[in-house]
């Protein structure tokens, strides 16, 4: 119904804004793009910093979730989409014109807790977190948390396990990273924006999630890093490939960015969890702008480039205020030399 | 339009022509052709909102037939749709809000509306209506303050304590629950069941209730066995008011419920509603059948609500037979 809601306004609004275009001489441009809510704050920043530079320029974000941006996206309806996972090639095939991903900036999740009587920083081994949210580890003081943590008195209760209940990007991040460390959790449960939960309790969005690790004693969730870091939530350290224990932060984020940017595909659809590197933090993820490869109209054309070239270099500058980790030089040269792709 | 004088229509022959074009610019004609058309666009708009869940459930249908209605298994991953939790979860719910609410609203009511002195009655009404009003966020927000930890701190151990030998009450206690979500929408719901039961109640014809007096009943008498009696039809109906709330509430259900898509027998599990999961994972739903899965349990909701409601109607046209074969 959405969809068939947005294509009417489109039908009604279309005309006008060509011909508002055409009328002042195509200096004027509107861009539309929606999808994922993860990036918003910063979409937003960029949008408006960017209007600032190029007044002629309008780019309206509408931030109604990865599955809805890539939803438009292949409907036609928005200029760009903006998803926190990369497309399937299942979804690419069902555009019309081949769609291209450009990284913007990184998010990275935490694991956040709730143990009375621990004034330390709990260690998680990647088997851990697998085994606690598949079920199989279900005591604060299982061996496989105990050796991890040595010298930390681990209580014996039950391990409350709080997830998300609302379809995000987080949770893509977090699954994604428990597919790589954990066989048995890739096939029985996968990597999604909502999967079947083996076990747990669901908070909607970060706050839910949050809310319900701070009521609940002995329970273990995960958070955007942006938002521990915005409400002082305790977290644990994670061990990367490497095996060293790592507190996530944001240039941990973007040195499991640039640790991954050797292998890099072309398509930039690259899932970055478990990066190899001593400093990089294991549990973190590109978010992505899904730019059609063909776009007819020229003024449309030559403002999705330069605003892109502009995101790459000067726009970074406003990922780390805004709690975002930015994307390594590396993959901004890359990403600049893609721009030719499009036309 | 108004200021055309209306003239009786025995005008004669010489003004028929004349009664004709006043006809037809006459308020009433145009009153009526707009009135039609405000009312046809509410069947309109309940064809189209039909039309749309069956057209984009079409997917999800053929895929999983009937077997969407009685699997359990949800899972977006591997395209696995089953819609019993869901389903499960918004009966037991809206069923627990209506069993606390109806008698606590309906007792509210009959106080406010045949004993409690006037002033205080007009008082109270006026915060029960502002109650009616309140966002339901506020009232998510009111469980997870208030009604998580009492559940999981004192009313749920002491249930377990005490019927923990029936499947009712047996499990770890986390706070959320099928029993928080009840109580929560029961809060929710209440404010509905008083403000109507009431309005119903002062309602009822003052010689009704001096007629049972005279014949020698107490108050309380002429009021259980004559007034509550008389207004039954409209307590119903608030009755079903609640209910229609109860069953679509969305944001401070999936607030207190936990979120599990699992039937368990146990109140004091974390569950699921079928307004909840949309709400929850409609945003993010990228495959098509997903999507049309996402919908489908929108078409649920609409003909539960719908089969909920034609039952209201048919239990109140029962009562109301009964009520006037045997007065």
């Amino acid at each position: 119904m959405n969809r068939k809601v947005a294509i009417f306004l489109l039908l009604v609004l279309s005309p006008g804004c060509s011909h508002v275009a055409q009328v002042s001489d195509s200096r004027s441009v509107l861009l539309n793009g929606a999808g994922a809510t993860f990036p918003y704050p910063i979409y937003s920043k960029w949008f408006d910093e960017y209007r600032k530079h190029n007044p002629n320029v309008q780019i309206n974000y509408q931030s109604i979730g990865s599955g809805g941006g890539i939803r438009q996206l292949l409907a036609g309806t928005v200029d760009f989409g903006a998803s926190d996972g990369p497309m399937s090639d299942e979804q690419l095939a069902q555009s019309k014109s081949k769609i291209l991903h450009f990284p913007t900036v990184l998010g990275a999740d935490v694991a956040t807790y709730n143990l009375p009587g621990a004034n330390q920083e709990i260690n998680f081994s990647p088997q851990a977190l697998a085994g606690i949210f598949l079920g199989k580890i279900t005591k604060w003081n299982d061996a496989e948390l105990t050796k991890a943590n040595p010298g930390v008195n681990l209580p014996s209760n039950d391990i409350v396990v709080i997830h998300r209940s609302d379809g995000s990007g987080t949770t893509y991040i977090w699954t994604d990273y428990l597919s790589k460390v954990s066989p048995e959790w890739k096939t029985t449960v996968g990597q999604g924006a909502s999967p079947k939960w083996p076990v747990g309790l669901g908070g909607k969005g970060n706050e839910g999630v949050s809310g319900l690790v701070k009521q609940t004693p002995y329970s273990l969730g995960y958070v955007e890093l942006v938002y521990a870091l915005q409400n002082k939530l305790a977290y644990g350290r994670v061990r990367n490939s490497s095996g060293a224990f790592v507190k996530a932060d944001l240039a941990g984020t973007t040195a499991a960015a640039a640790g991954a940017a050797k292998n890099m595909p072309d398509d930039f659809r690259v899932s970055i969890t478990n990066a190899p590197g001593n400093n990089s933090y294991p549990i973190c993820s590109f978010t992505w702008l899904l730019i059609p490869s063909n776009i007819p109209d020229a003024a449309k054309r030559t403002t999705v480039k330069e605003f892109i070239k502009w995101m790459a270099t000067e726009g970074q500058e406003f990922a780390e205020p805004l709690g975002y980790a930015r994307i390594p030089h590396e993959v901004a040269e890359k990403e600049i030399q893609a721009i030719s792709l499009i036309n | 339009m108004a200021t055309i004088p209306i003239a009786p229509d025995s005008a004669g022959p010489a003004l028929a022509s004349r009664s004709l074009a006043r006809r037809l610019v006459s308020g009433d004609q145009v009153a009526h052709l707009f009135t039609l058309i405000f009312a046809a666009s509410v069947i309109l708009i309940t064809s189209l909102l039909f039309y749309e869940l069956w057209i984009n459930s079409a997917l999800s249908r053929a895929k999983f037939g009937w077997a969407f209605f009685y699997t359990q298994n949800w899972d977006p991953i591997f395209e696995q749709f089953g819609a019993r939790p869901f389903i499960y979860g918004t009966l037991v719910t809206s069923a627990l809000a209506l069993l606390i609410a109806v008698p606590f609203g309906l007792g509210a009511a009959i106080f406010l509306a045949e004993l409690a002195p006037a002033k205080i009655s007009d008082a109270l009404t006026f915060v029960i209506e502002l109650l009616a009003a309140v966002p339901s966020v506020i009232y998510g927000l009111l469980g997870i303050f208030l009604v998580v930890p009492f559940v999981r701190e004192i009313l749920g151990p002491a249930l377990k304590k005490t019927f923990g030998f029936t499947p009712l009450f047996t499990g770890p206690v986390y706070g959320v629950s099928y029993l928080t979500a009840g109580l929560v929408l029961a809060i929710m719901v209440a404010p509905y069941i008083i403000s109507v039961s009431r309005e119903v109640l002062m309602a009822v014809p003052n010689d009704q209730r001096e007629a049972a007096l005279s014949l020698g009943s107490t108050r309380w008498e002429a009021t259980w066995k004559v007034v509550v009696p008389y207004a039954r039809t409209g307590i119903l109906g608030s009755i079903f008011l609640a209910l229609a709330r109860a069953l679509g509430e969305t944001m401070a259900v999936t607030m207190v419920i936990g979120n599990v898509p699992k039937v368990d027998l146990s109140l004091l599990a974390p569950g699921y509603t079928i307004a909840a999961v949309i709400a929850n994972e409609f945003s993010e739903a990228a495959g098509n059948l997903y999507f049309s899965a996402l919908v489908e349990l929108g078409l649920v909701l609409f003909l539960l609500t719908f089969i909920l409601n034609g039952l209201a109607r048919l239990l109140i046209y029962a009562t109301t037979q009964r009520g006037a074969a045997n007065p």
